[in-house]
């Protein structure tokens, strides 16, 4: 147990590290970006009006608004005080509706699509790659080319062949958006059943990508394991094959946690163009309109928690293999 | 070297890869010898022409000889072409709405179906529950048909330039022919246009060659990066070894794609080019090489040969370069390509996004995703804006992780089938 506790908070430790240090690069790169923000949403604003005055005070109302006069450090720490308060400022492009309210509205579209089909995809991905080391021949033959071209597919390009067959040709499921342009979110049977619908061909395509890299993956380690000593050593002592099997495949998964751990940034940001090829009403929208708008408030509050949930799972993950690998309780308990 | 050459192309995967891949770069690098139109020249007035071949209509007229051919199936051809199977089958619709016993008509004989439509069909009668659209449909169903079954010539008039009335210059028969070798301008559009109305496979390959680039520079930054920071932090370990590994460990947990979308967002719009792109992605996706080459340098640096060096007083580049460098070299070459692969799809992604290099200049196959999808070509249908983009894509990436996994296996024994 002492074992477990050290494992434990050395990766909260880790994590605390990390969660700094992503902050302070969030803050610090899209500040360095030419270009006033201010003077463009001023510009926007003071369309028609001909009184350089006036011009001048919504320059300054905005400026003192933002704290874009103010010297960076100093910036930088009201910044950190407004994020411990969850007020991430106006944003530039949906003025009035502050940063905040727009994430808010799109943070649960991405936390229910891109985690469920991420571990859905993860675990049909060792499943079939699993089954192809151990069945090898013609499954194996099939299984493996087309893994290794759906690993190939960027995530984007699968979601647009997904949309054109079934949105656009089949008609079996709605082109864009999280929910029919009619409803407005609430729990009735109508709009769930309408989300349900638009939840099928993002969630389906993050899957098909996942599933190809992890059976990928799986098939090696399963292979490099079938061939290990102990297995022999096993089958010479009579131990029954699907024993052996069960033991072969728990070694294999291990180094597939990890991996899902250390692949899940990459996932989650081919993912999120996924939900813009869709125009799902995510994170990964979200930030194209911050793109489009100019507006490096939406931008920095979205991608910090984008590497805060990157960041989280990760720190879930590694938890929970602390849990499973008994080789951390042993090095654990010996130091 | 020969040796391992003649291993590794003995390898299926390997060399299916290299085919496709070497195939995609003769294409590209043969095609702009042939086709010398500029890539990003707007040539079309409109968006999504289909693909096929354009030939000038007024040249066409005016071709230096006209044949007359016979053919039986001209007729047919030209009303199949104007009439298709659902208007007839919609003209029937009409003409039972407004009240023709169904078993007069027969959709089949034309001439029959004319001569109906035209003796019954008003284009101001409305009729009921009729929807506006529909209506306007079987308008220009009615504009289609007109004179279809005439075999009157086309008369091609000019006004006198002294009383200004129109006068015959010419009659184009239903049999003539020209021959389309002799039609001054003819322009093939295999791919059609995109939504700016220039071609798209012209396009494509400007695009192709622009993603390879930048593939190309974004992986040889991550593996210099990489190789260096793995190489310095396996072999002298000791304080340099848990610096470099503090940063690794950092960027492996931080993702990458959102690094790559602050540092392209801070750069702007206007210093965004192809190569700076390149750049960025390569410094942002150097971790896994340096990670990998990192715990190979330590399994390396207490064997035998490498002591012995040591022992000679050999210097420590020297070392690295004759003792440790030949051993990992199959795995960075594989790490290289995998990061040349995955290059090419991150700027895609980044372009999708908005933030891929600046656009007037050169295409790339991100931007050429990034304008179809802004268009909806997907939605409308517009296949040949998307697909082919989409399967160069694939076809790239696809190739390059064959050839991976075909080096993976002369090198991994454990793996081989």
């Amino acid at each position: 147990m002492k074992g477990y506790i050290r494992y434990f908070l050395n990766k909260l430790g880790w994590f605390a590290i990390t969660f700094v240090f992503a902050f302070i690069l969030n803050f610090t790169l899209p500040r360095l970006m030419p270009g006033d923000p201010v003077a463009a949403i001023v510009a926007r604003q003071a369309q028609g009006i001909s009184n350089p005055t006036g011009v001048q005070a919504i320059y300054q109302q905005y400026t003192e608004l933002f704290g874009t006069d103010r010297p960076i450090v100093e910036q930088f720490f009201i910044y950190v005080r407004n994020v411990f308060r969850g007020d991430f400022g106006f944003s530039f492009s949906q003025y009035p509706r502050t940063v905040a309210e727009v994430i808010g509205a799109s943070i649960g579209w991405t936390l229910i699509l891109q985690f469920p089909a991420i571990i859905v995809g993860w675990i049909l991905g060792n499943v079939l790659g699993a089954m192809a080391a151990y069945l090898r021949g013609g499954f194996d033959r099939v299984l493996m080319p087309s893994a290794l071209f759906l690993s190939s597919f960027p995530a984007f390009g699968m979601a647009v062949i997904l949309l054109v067959i079934f949105a656009v040709y089949l008609k079996w499921f709605p082109t864009s958006g999280g929910y029919g342009y009619t409803l407005i979110p609430s729990l009735t049977p109508t709009f769930l059943w309408s989300a349900f619908i638009h939840y099928q061909l993002p969630f389906w395509s993050i899957v098909l990508i996942a599933i190809g890299g992890q059976a990928i993956g799986m098939r090696s380690m399963s292979i490099y394991e079938l061939n290990a000593d102990y297995v022999k050593f096993a089958r010479f002592m009579g131990i029954k094959d699907s024993k052996i099997v069960a033991y072969v495949f728990r070694n294999a998964m291990l180094p597939q946690v990890t991996g899902l751990a250390l692949s899940i940034g990459t996932m989650v940001g081919g993912a999120l163009i996924a939900e813009i090829v869709f125009s799902y009403p995510g994170l990964g929208t979200t930030l194209l309109n911050g793109v489009m708008g100019q507006d490096y408030p939406l931008i920095s509050a979205a991608t910090l928690i984008i590497t805060i949930m990157v960041l989280t799972a990760n720190f879930i993950l590694e938890i929970l293999y602390g849990i499973i690998d008994p080789r951390i309780k042993a090095a654990q308990s010996e130091g | 070297m020969q040796h391992t050459l003649r291993q590794v192309f003995r390898s299926g995967k390997f060399v299916v890869g290299f085919t496709i891949l070497m195939t995609i770069l003769l294409i590209v690098l043969i095609y702009p010898w042939v086709v010398r139109h500029p890539p990003l020249q707007i040539i079309g007035q409109g968006t999504f022409f289909p693909p096929g071949i354009y030939v000038n209509v007024y040249d066409a007229i005016n071709a230096p000889m006209l044949y007359t051919l016979n053919l039986e199936d001209a007729v047919t051809n030209r009303i199949e072409n104007k009439l298709r199977q659902e208007d007839r089958i919609a003209m029937k619709e009409w003409l039972v709405a407004f009240g023709v016993p169904e078993d007069e008509i027969d959709i089949d004989n034309t001439e029959k179906l004319l001569a109906l439509w035209e003796a019954n069909y008003d284009p101001n009668l409305r009729l009921q529950g009729m929807t506006f659209a529909r209506q306007r449909y079987f308008q220009r169903v009615n504009a289609a048909v007109d004179g279809l079954l005439s075999t009157e010539p086309a008369i091609i008039a000019a006004p006198n330039s002294e009383t200004g009335t129109l006068e015959q210059k010419a009659m184009i028969r239903q049999t003539d022919y020209a021959n389309v070798n002799e039609v001054a301008n003819v322009r093939v559009l295999p791919l059609g246009t995109d939504n700016f109305g220039r071609d798209v496979l012209t396009q494509l390959v400007a695009a192709t060659v622009v993603s390879l680039v930048i593939g190309l520079v974004a992986g040889l930054i991550a593996t210099t990066i990489g190789l260096t920071l793995g190489l310095l932090a396996g072999y002298i370990g000791g304080v340099v070894d848990d610096v470099l590994m503090f940063f690794t460990n950092l960027f492996t947990v931080i993702p990458t794609f959102v690094l790559l979308i602050l540092i392209s967002f801070s750069i702007g719009q206007d210093k965004r080019g192809a190569i700076t792109i390149a750049i960025v992605i390569g410094f942002t996706s150097w971790v896994w090489t340096a990670r990998a080459v990192r715990s190979q340098v330590l399994s390396l640096r207490n064997r035998d040969h490498v002591n012995l060096s040591k022992l000679s007083g050999h210097s420590v580049p020297r070392i690295i370069l004759t003792d440790i460098l030949p051993y990992i070299a199959s795995y960075v070459v594989m790490a290289f390509i995998l990061q040349v692969s995955s290059g090419i799809l991150a700027e895609a992604g980044l372009s999708i996004l908005g933030l891929g290099p600046r656009t007037t200049e050169t295409p790339t196959l991100g931007l050429m995703m990034n304008w179809a999808m802004i268009y909806q070509a997907h939605v409308l249908g517009k296949w040949w804006a998307y697909l082919p983009v989409l399967v160069t894509i694939a076809l790239v990436s696809f190739s390059m992780n064959l050839m991976n996994t075909g080096l993976d296996q002369v090198f991994n024994p454990a793996l081989r089938d």
